[in-house]
């Protein structure tokens, strides 16, 4: 849900990045951080475990400026992708705005994928959102990997919603400008259209 | 729950303002935050400056949902009181209004129970203002809903 404050002339907008257990939600929120002008991010912060799995969130505030007088905020966050900390999830995805779903690339994980997609949408559909409705953006990482599937294969088997779709590197930061740019005008797109339900 | 937007007009935000600097003083805080549960700051009062608020806003409500979820687990609706005590600094966080979280932070100039105290007597103002708040959400978003897709683009210029 959108935060428009008239007052401070301010929109926040919240994004999550979603996807199965190291498939590189994290990387590219830190490829993020690291080439984005600091004056326009905020802190990043890991709720990390010590073998830097992420245990609860990650978080990293945005400011890309004004539009029409009101700076606009982006606060990225991702997600554990591990199956067992889907309360987690659950909470993350409170008031999102629009969601990046990062896929990992690799035939091995092929399932994974698949599971984490259906997950998604269940999760949706529990914070009272419609999955079919809410801005998303499809991320096909590990491009850089030997043994992945094919685009095509990648697409028929996540994009039934046919949204916009990237190939990534995150690792090396292919594809994650392009898919957070994407993301963002879409949940602008929809901020201006307003309620959704 | 609606997931459209929530717009914050100038009156009740500065009315949110002035309940915050009260609570401020009848608390000898050193500084109050107000945030919601999704994690985006509201308003601050005190001395903010020395912290990094929204990594605050979004740890406070990560906090509050993570305690949630651990009431719901035992049947209770939600731990709708927090309290963190360090050596030198404290924090008190409370939902007030439903969807917003109050968070306070004091020192040995003040009491986790006086903090109680006053946190109680504020969050009545707050339910009253957040009221006001959401029965204009509906109204019209001016200026929000004349973006076009050219001024969407210049943000990536």
């Amino acid at each position: 849900m959108s935060f428009i404050n008239y007052s401070s002339r301010e929109i926040n907008c919240k994004i999550v990045y979603y996807g199965p257990g190291l498939c590189g939600k994290t990387t590219n929120l830190q490829f993020i951080y690291q080439r984005m002008n600091p004056e326009a991010r905020g802190k990043m912060v890991s709720l990390a475990t010590e073998t830097e799995r992420t245990l609860f969130f990650d978080f990293l505030p945005l400011s890309l400026g004004e539009i029409r007088g009101f700076k606009t905020r982006f606060h990225l966050y991702t997600v554990p992708g591990q199956v067992f900390y889907d309360a987690s999830r659950r909470l993350i995805l409170r008031g999102v705005d629009g969601v990046v779903f990062c896929a990992d690339s690799q035939l091995a994980r092929t399932d994974s994928n698949e599971e984490s997609m259906e997950n998604l949408r269940m999760n949706l559909r529990e914070q009272g959102y419609d999955p079919d409705k809410v801005p998303l953006v499809l991320q096909y990482n590990k491009r850089d990997l030997p043994n992945i599937a094919s685009l095509a294969e990648l697409h028929a088997l996540l994009n039934r919603r046919n949204v916009p779709e990237f190939e990534a590197a995150a690792s090396t930061g292919a594809g994650v400008f392009e898919t957070l740019k994407t993301v963002i005008k879409l949940v602008l797109i929809d901020l201006k259209r307003g309620r959704r339900q | 729950m609606s997931h459209g937007n929530f717009v914050l007009r100038e009156p009740e935000y500065e009315a949110l303002l002035a309940a915050l600097r009260k609570l401020l003083t009848d608390a000898f805080a050193r500084v109050v935050f107000l945030v919601d549960k999704d994690g985006t700051l509201l308003a601050s009062a005190g001395d903010a400056a020395g912290f990094d608020t929204m990594s605050l806003a979004s740890l406070a409500a990560g906090n509050i949902a993570a305690t949630g979820g651990l009431a719901n687990l035992i049947g209770e609706k939600e731990f709708s009181i927090l309290f963190h005590e360090g050596e030198r600094d404290n924090m008190h966080l409370s939902v007030v209004a439903d969807r917003l979280i109050l968070v306070v932070v004091f020192d040995r100039r003040s009491s986790v129970g006086l903090v109680r105290l006053r946190v109680r007597q504020a969050s009545a103002r707050f339910n009253d203002i957040m009221a006001v708040a959401l029965a204009a959400n509906d109204a019209e978003t001016e200026g929000v809903e004349e973006l076009t897709e050219a001024d969407i683009e210049s943000l990536f210029k």
